[in-house]
């Protein structure tokens, strides 16, 4: 270890960070004598960079040297960047003593493509075969499956990695044949489907026999890239619904598009990241994973988009103020939950409350429900109040997106008392 | 007005609890043995903390409520928030009285409160898993100071026993001066007689193993390269990781 060690850690570590996936749960390995580490089956953020990252794996790249021309991508071949590539043992050897310190909850490794799709994959499984057999460690390691890799390697991959993951990047065909030309659907969604066979083999196997190898227990994920073409929110989330039913597929990730090939004029030339739309998409993703929401309720044909203004649930409502007011008292766990303001936390709340006692606004508020906005779809059998139905959905909204007013805004109607001089 | 005073510990509450099912008389406050009595306290009973009846009282409970709601309850004791003591007396004597379960009934003051302080002594047990950060010395222990808000050291225990079983290391709660050491087979509770030295939390240059200070400054340009410079969101940061835990840790310094 030296500085010349630490300075490719940077130049790596520059390259990595424009993969947002940082998961490390979903994975279950307990501490076994002689070995180095475990993995519960939640994961644990070790750290926040300054945009409000989490840091819970060492993300890093083998090597940012690349063959392929990606236009959305920083490593692209025709970039003028800084080229590094770790050894085996370096990487071995920075994962384990950040990984005794606290620092990491294991490692997140990708690469570059070297040469071809099948000699970088190999780099890399070597890499975490290494961790696992010589080192005996036990952490967590989530590993990105190369575009294009062949199912043996995929398969050796599965066998020490937590988590496989190969990244769409873009939603449509056509416009990922565009911004990558090295690139095509099949040569993404074939290792896809090479993980996902080989997590449901191994369950398989392991109702048999107890002790067969696990295959990439925490199973995989995938990302897009939202902003730097033309799809719409509805298309991006009915892909993400048909990823979903995946049986393997835990996590989908979006990822707003950072200008940071400028000069390449097929990309739109964005003055900032869509941040908010990142945000709405990922409010979406979570009403569909555990709100019991269907991607066509969030977005359809005619409101294609999200709406930057309002959450999805919120919008979602005032288009169905039919659905409107629940009784809290009465109403079932997924009609609670629709209500917006009520998150999964308070509607467990209010289920298990209502069985002692009628639940009322003022115990509502006590319990974390957002008042503001569910006032206006709820009742609880006290005196009327002012829904949805009662009070358009156009005002409602308007009440709600009012921007507060700050307490530095002088009031108009005081004189100035500072006299001219 | 009935006053109790007990020693302040967790069997000293239960025992009070006890004390006052025996009695069939119920107090308004608990207080420490030298606390001076509020105004209007007719009557003052002094608890004797007994371990038998601690644990006749612990074993009626683990009856009464479900695993997990007595840990809650464990919690909101090592929250130490001041009147916590009383909080938790109402909720068993709440417990004691009803014909069935009473940890569903978010609607009763107490039951939420004791989930909500819960809560927040969990979040810094999280916390202090999260950001805990272990110095190598030169003698190959990992040292790691903390100084919670909450006592919730004890709770962390299980995660770092299994997470770090294969080397030797201490955990220590400069706030509270006590900690916990790992020697290979099990963690101890410890409590240095000296540890002003250590009041800012960095190991001594001469203690620290050779290669420590590479690694700090290490990790802590990783983390700075792994920032998007297009996404700055400081609020965001701390919202996610507290500022008070920022003195210990090597990235923040």
């Amino acid at each position: 270890m030296n500085e010349q060690v630490q300075d490719k850690l940077k130049v790596l570590a520059e390259s990595a960070k424009y993969d947002v996936s940082c998961a490390s749960g979903g994975t279950s390995r307990k501490n076994r004598p002689g070995m180095t580490g475990s993995a519960e089956g939640w994961g644990i953020c070790h750290s926040f960079t300054e945009d409000g990252r989490c840091v819970s794996l060492l993300k890093i790249m083998l090597t940012n040297n690349c063959i392929y021309d990606c236009a959305y991508c920083i490593n692209r071949r025709s970039n003028d960047i800084r080229r590094a590539t770790l050894t085996v043992q370096e990487l071995t050897d920075l994962t384990l003593e950040f990984y005794r310190r606290n620092y990491i909850e294991g490692l997140f490794l990708s690469s570059g493509i070297i040469n071809n799709p099948d000699h970088t994959m190999e780099r890399m499984v070597r890499v975490v075969k290494e961790l696992r057999t010589v080192h005996h460690y036990n952490g967590y390691i989530h590993m990105k499956s190369i575009p294009g890799a062949s199912r043996e390697l995929v398969n050796e991959a599965g066998l020490y990695a937590d988590r496989l993951s190969v990244n769409i990047e873009i939603p449509k065909e056509q416009n990922l044949k565009m911004l990558a030309p090295e690139k095509d659907h099949q040569s993404i969604f074939r290792p896809m489907f090479y993980i996902q066979q080989g997590v449901l083999a191994s369950a398989d196997e392991r109702k048999r026999f107890r002790h067969a190898p696990r295959f990439a227990p925490a199973g995989q994920s995938t990302q897009m890239i939202i902003g730097a073409t033309d799809e719409s929110d509805k298309e991006i989330l009915r892909l993400s619904t048909a990823l979903y039913q995946r049986p393997s597929m835990k996590r989908v990730y979006y990822s707003g598009y950072i200008p940071v090939n400028t000069y390449d004029t097929r990309l739109p030339a964005l003055k900032q990241a869509p941040l908010v739309r990142e945000n709405r998409l990922y409010q979406a993703d979570w009403l569909m994973r555990f709100y019991g929401f269907q991607a066509g309720e969030i977005a359809d044909d005619a409101y294609p988009n999200l709406d930057l203004e309002i959450d999805p649930k919120l919008a979602w409502a005032l288009r169905h103020p039919e659905a409107f007011p629940v009784d809290v008292n009465k109403a079932d766990h997924a009609m609670i939950l629709r209500v917006p303001g009520i998150g999964v936390k308070s509607a467990g709340l209010i289920i298990a409350s209502r069985r002692y006692g009628r639940v009322t606004a003022s115990s509502l508020a006590k319990m974390g429900v957002v008042m503001k906005k569910a006032r206006y779809f709820i009742s609880c059998g006290e005196l009327p109040n002012y829904t949805v139905n009662e009070i358009q959905p156009e005002y409602i909204r308007q009440t709600l997106t009012e921007k507060k007013k700050t307490k530095k805004e002088p009031d108009k109607r005081q004189l100035s008392i500072l006299f001219p001089e | 007005m009935l006053v109790f005073r007990y020693d302040k510990t967790f069997e000293g509450l239960l025992t009070s609890l006890f004390d006052a099912y025996s009695r069939k008389t119920f107090p308004e406050r608990l207080l420490s043995e030298n606390e001076q009595l509020p105004m209007f306290a007719e009557q003052a009973h002094l608890v004797v903390t007994e371990t038998a009846k601690a644990a006749r009282v612990w074993t009626a409970l683990e009856k009464k409520l479900s695993e997990p709601v007595c840990g809650m309850l464990m919690h909101v004791w090592l929250s130490e928030l001041p009147g916590s003591d009383e909080l938790l007396f109402r909720y068993m004597r709440k417990a004691f009285d009803s014909p069935s379960s009473i940890a569903g009934n978010f609607i009763d003051k107490d039951v939420l409160e004791v989930m909500k302080i819960a809560r927040k002594v969990s979040r810094e047990r999280e916390h202090l898993m999260q950001f805990v950060r272990f110095q190598k010395t030169a003698d190959d222990i990992f040292f790691a100071p903390v100084s919670p808000l909450y006592n919730a050291l004890p709770l962390t225990l299980p995660y770092f026993t299994s997470r770090f079983a294969d080397q030797k290391w201490l955990i220590y709660d400069l706030k509270r001066r006590y900690g916990y050491y790992y020697d290979l087979e099990t963690a101890s509770e410890v409590s240095l007689d000296k540890d002003e030295h250590l009041a800012g939390g960095k190991l001594d240059e001469n203690i620290m193993a050779q290669d420590e200070k590479l690694f700090q400054e290490m990790w802590k340009e990783y983390t700075r390269s792994l920032t998007i410079r297009e996404r700055l969101n400081p609020k965001l940061q701390r919202q996610h990781m507290p500022q008070r835990f920022w003195k210990y840790m090597p990235e923040k310094n």
